[in-house]
């Protein structure tokens, strides 16, 4: 079956090429405008963001030769976030033989996403995986290797092949340090300006086209403006409007959030990725949550009671008195089921009162099977960075008793929209990695972000960049122009109006309490009452921030606690718009499961026929009602099914 | 309530690059075991602000010990106590009820305090930019596994590699050497067969950036080694040295 295509909605023009899903990417480099070699060095480009999307990306655009200005909010390019990923890098090599093909990896990750991505998009990103992996080895980054030199592949969630390719558990750190120094070489050649300590605070339009952007310098507080012919974003995603999620602190929707003000269209909220396997919460002081990666459910078996209330150690429960849910429920893929199956099965088990830990709100994670197997020096060399952390984390030893999980907010699918070019809605304004909305559909994959991120930095924003900058008309305009001073006195009137509150609850207090809603309401399953109780509650929240929070300090200086009222001001607004997108969104799908939207042994139930579309939502200005734009999707290559992994 | 250890900490508190800082006494209440170092701090600045002063400025992000952010001299070893354990993984269970912290910043001439815990080590970004790469394109990478690379060795590299650039090596020196920072990138570089056309060059560029940052220089007591928390080896050091001797040796005229 089919879906038929729709008539798309003239503001959301996906530009996928015409021809056979394999030759559209080719097809579409050949028909993009080329920008010529010596005209390259006049386009300014800026950067936003230095993870794995963005870093790839500015370093890319200086080799062709433009001139990048390249920002970020951490004090070094090689902190963004992207660092923390684990477990690996997809791609379509079929090293191992076993089976996989460009054609397999498009087709897992759309049935991952639970059909609610672009085939086109996906495929492209199938075909250039081979590449990101070339382009990391001959930079030197140190993937594990079998004994005979070549390189090693392990398995992940959501695939019957091994695909994955990894350094240690330090992945996204060796894929990110790669970007980074390809980034610093540019900075040496001076292609590249790099701005650190830099957060993003409002967007500038000139004649239809973002053509700048105004920052704060975190240390000495200077509000400036920076002009350019066409500025890429990196952001990153919004797991943080959460509270508590595996997410650095620095995480923050203030460049998306600003750019939907602007114009941008904010695309499917509502898909945010709950991981399986992070360390419980404890106590509310916590600050976050710890991922532990998803590799481990390669070698480790989730289990819990099975009689509701045990309180026995680990080690005193018979075999025959535990439940491995997962391998119960999903003989085929068991353990290595999708993320999103594996978050929901151990939600149910602990809302039937079987899950373990002080707070009722964890399971096991077991190894004892896979070392009395191996060995404990074969887990120690897969797994022993994990095991350590694990360790320093609570105080017990994964190789002696069980590690305790639970799923926590890790990543969003959701994001801005873009089309095939990777451009929003506003033209010049390129989004990449996942503060796009683009590949994932419903739900990632394990090990697909390093990969989408890598995807569009190093090898798709190059090509269609220059296809924008050739193709169109771009007056020349400065800082000095009335649009900039416009949106720095924006900028600005937003941070005088932070510091004039002087309230008396902390932001963090703020901040925590709509994570808490929001994880209740709008977190690993979902329902009209909750989600519409939650829709009368943030505007409070909100209206409580802005009467009573305490932000201390002047602008003037370098003001941590005035940055972080900043990005909670951003959360507030955008978390309403999350719930109104997942209050729409009346089908179970991935990442969002929709209580009323299930099979009868309690799967979610997608419902094409509703909502086999991208919910793409216009701004209409602050205090006013979003748009709601559908882009329908149309599967001409994979049949729709009912996602299984039985 | 969280907890209830109580600890004193005395922390350098200095409002700018030029101001005079000092070191201020607070004591900080209900803390838990389970809880972070840095958890603690947020604490303490939780209460600050309730009160209208000024919260501790330190630097964070990750808080798993992978971004490399965090950093501040507790008790006068760089990240702490533990070995290889970030400041954000070092947990309260360490310590006592009543015990006392005295928390400092990095110290370092290379790395000016920006405001009281937070320096600025943008000086390692100098050092990557004057030859921390390999020099390729993304569009002329061979296929990946064209090259084998022995699995030691690919082993060694990755050890040298997993340097998250906090600067607690030259905070626990006390020339303030970067040579293990340095080390690390030359090391994992000239393992691997993808580093070898640069491999003189790079060495050279490096250690005169290095040099010419203000780092005082190695005298080998591998206090750095200690303060890792990614345990990369003083070898790395042995390495950079070697590969230095043997590039200026090479590339010498006359």
């Amino acid at each position: 079956m089919t879906t038929p295509p729709a008539a798309i909605d003239s503001k959301l023009d996906a530009k996928i090429p015409s021809g056979p899903l394999a030759e559209k990417w080719d097809r579409h480099r050949f028909e993009l405008k080329l920008v010529n070699p010596a005209n390259k060095r006049k386009f300014e480009v800026i950067v936003v963001g230095t993870g794995l999307a963005g870093a790839s990306a500015a370093a890319t655009l200086g080799e062709l030769g433009y001139s990048v200005k390249c920002f970020c909010i951490q004090d070094s390019p090689r902190r963004a976030h992207s660092i923390a990923a684990q477990g690996g890098i997809n791609a379509a090599k079929n090293y191992p033989n076993d089976g996989d093909s460009v054609f397999r990896l498009f087709y897992d990750t759309v049935k991952g996403g639970d059909f609610r991505s672009r085939e086109a998009n996906v495929y492209r990103l199938a075909q250039v995986s081979n590449h990101i992996i070339d382009l990391c080895v001959a930079q030197g980054v140190p993937f594990a290797r079998e004994y005979g030199g070549f390189l090693s592949n392990r398995s992940f969630g959501g695939a019957q092949v091994s695909r994955t390719f990894y350094a240690r558990g330090q992945t996204g750190q060796q894929l990110l340090l790669g970007a980074y120094s390809a980034l610093m070489r540019q900075v040496a050649h001076k292609q590249v300006q790099i701005f650190p300590r830099m957060e993003i605070l409002e967007f500038v339009i000139s004649h239809g086209s973002v053509r700048g952007i105004v920052t704060r310098n975190l240390v000495t507080g200077e509000i400036r403006c920076h002009a350019a012919h066409a500025v890429v974003l990196a952001t990153g995603g919004y797991g943080n409007v959460f509270y508590l999620s595996s997410n650095a602190k620095s995480g923050n929707v203030t460049a998306t959030w600003r750019a939907y003000r602007k114009g941008a269209f904010f695309a499917n909220l509502c898909f945010t990725q709950i991981h399986p396997t992070c360390i419980p919460m404890h106590g509310t002081y916590q600050a976050k949550l710890t991922l532990m990666s998803e590799s481990l459910r390669n070698d480790g078996r989730v289990w819990v009671p099975k009689k509701p209330g045990d309180s026995r150690a680990p080690q005193d429960i018979p075999e025959g008195e535990r439940d491995y849910f997962l391998e119960r429920k999903y003989p085929s893929f068991g353990n290595l089921v999708p993320r999103d199956i594996a978050s929901r099965s151990a939600k149910s088990v602990c809302d039937e009162g079987r899950g373990v830990g002080s707070t009722g709100h964890a399971v096991y994670l077991d190894f004892s099977d896979a070392v009395g197997r191996l060995g404990e020096d074969v887990i120690r060399e897969r797994y022993g960075n994990l095991f350590e952390m694990y360790e320093k984390i609570t105080a017990e030893s994964p190789y002696k008793t069980p590690m305790m999980i639970y799923p926590a907010i890790h990543y969003t699918m959701g994001g801005l929209w873009v089309d095939y070019n990777l451009m929003s809605t506003l033209p010049g304004l390129f989004v990449l990695g996942e503060a796009n909305f683009s590949d994932h559909g419903a739900n990632r994959l394990g090990a697909s972000a390093l990969m989408q991120g890598l995807a569009d930095g190093y090898y798709i924003i190059p090509y269609t960049i220059g296809g924008y900058l050739a193709g169109t008309s771009l007056p020349p305009v400065t800082t000095g122009d009335p649009e900039f001073r416009e949106a720095e006195a924006e900028a600005t009137g937003r941070i005088e109006k932070l510091l004039s509150i002087r309230g008396k609850r902390a932001v963090r207090e703020i901040h925590r309490e709509l994570g808490m809603l929001l994880w209740n309401d709008c977190g690993m399953s979902r329902n009209a009452a909750g989600l519409g109780a939650a829709l009368a509650r943030i505007p409070e929240i909100r209206e409580e921030f802005w009467k009573n929070a305490m932000v201390t300090g002047s602008t003037g200086e370098f003001n941590q606690d005035l940055e972080y009222a900043g990005r909670v001001a951003d959360f507030l607004e955008f978390a309403e718009l999350m719930v109104e997108d997942a209050l729409t969104r009346e089908e179970s799908c991935g990442g969002h499961f929709r209580e009323e939207s299930e099979t009868p042994d309690g799967e979610s139930l997608r419902d094409d026929a509703r909502f086999c579309h991208v919910a793409a939502w216009e701004s209409q200005g602050a205090g006013k009602p979003p748009v709601l734009h559908k882009e329908p999707l149309a599967f001409e290559t994979v049949r729709l099914t009912q996602r299984s992994y039985k | 309530m969280n907890g209830d250890m109580k600890l004193k900490l005395r922390i350098w508190r200095q409002r700018g690059p030029r101001e005079k800082g000092r070191l201020v006494d607070y004591e900080v209440s209900a803390i838990a075991p389970d809880m972070s170092f840095l958890e603690v701090l947020d604490l303490l600045n939780e209460h600050l602000c309730a009160h209208g002063e000024e919260p501790v400025a330190f630097d964070h992000d990750c808080r798993e010990g992978i971004c490399g952010a965090c950093g501040v001299v507790v008790n006068g070893q760089a990240h702490g106590p533990d070995a290889k354990t970030t400041a954000c993984q070092l947990h309260m269970r360490r310590y006592k009820d009543g015990d006392t912290l005295v928390i400092e910043p990095f110290r370092a001439r290379a790395f000016p305090i920006i405001k009281d815990l937070v320096v600025d080590r943008s000086v390692f970004d100098r050092i990557i930019a004057a030859g921390g790469f390999i020099s390729v394109n993304a569009g002329s990478a061979p296929e990946a596994n064209f090259v084998r690379v022995p699995k030691d060795k690919s082993d060694l590299a990755m050890d040298a590699a997993e340097c998250v650039g906090c600067g607690a090596c030259v905070a626990a020196c006390k020339n303030a050497s970067a040579m293990l920072f340095v080390g690390a990138k030359v090391s994992h570089f000239a393992l691997l067969p993808q580093g070898q056309a640069e491999r003189e060059t790079r060495v050279l560029t490096m250690v005169k950036a290095m040099d010419e940052a203000g780092f005082g220089n190695c005298t080998n007591e591998l206090e750095c080694e200690a303060a890792c928390p990614r345990g990369v080896s003083g070898d790395n050091i042995a390495r950079l040295n070697r590969e230095f001797i043997h590039a200026t040796l090479k590339t010498r005229k006359g």
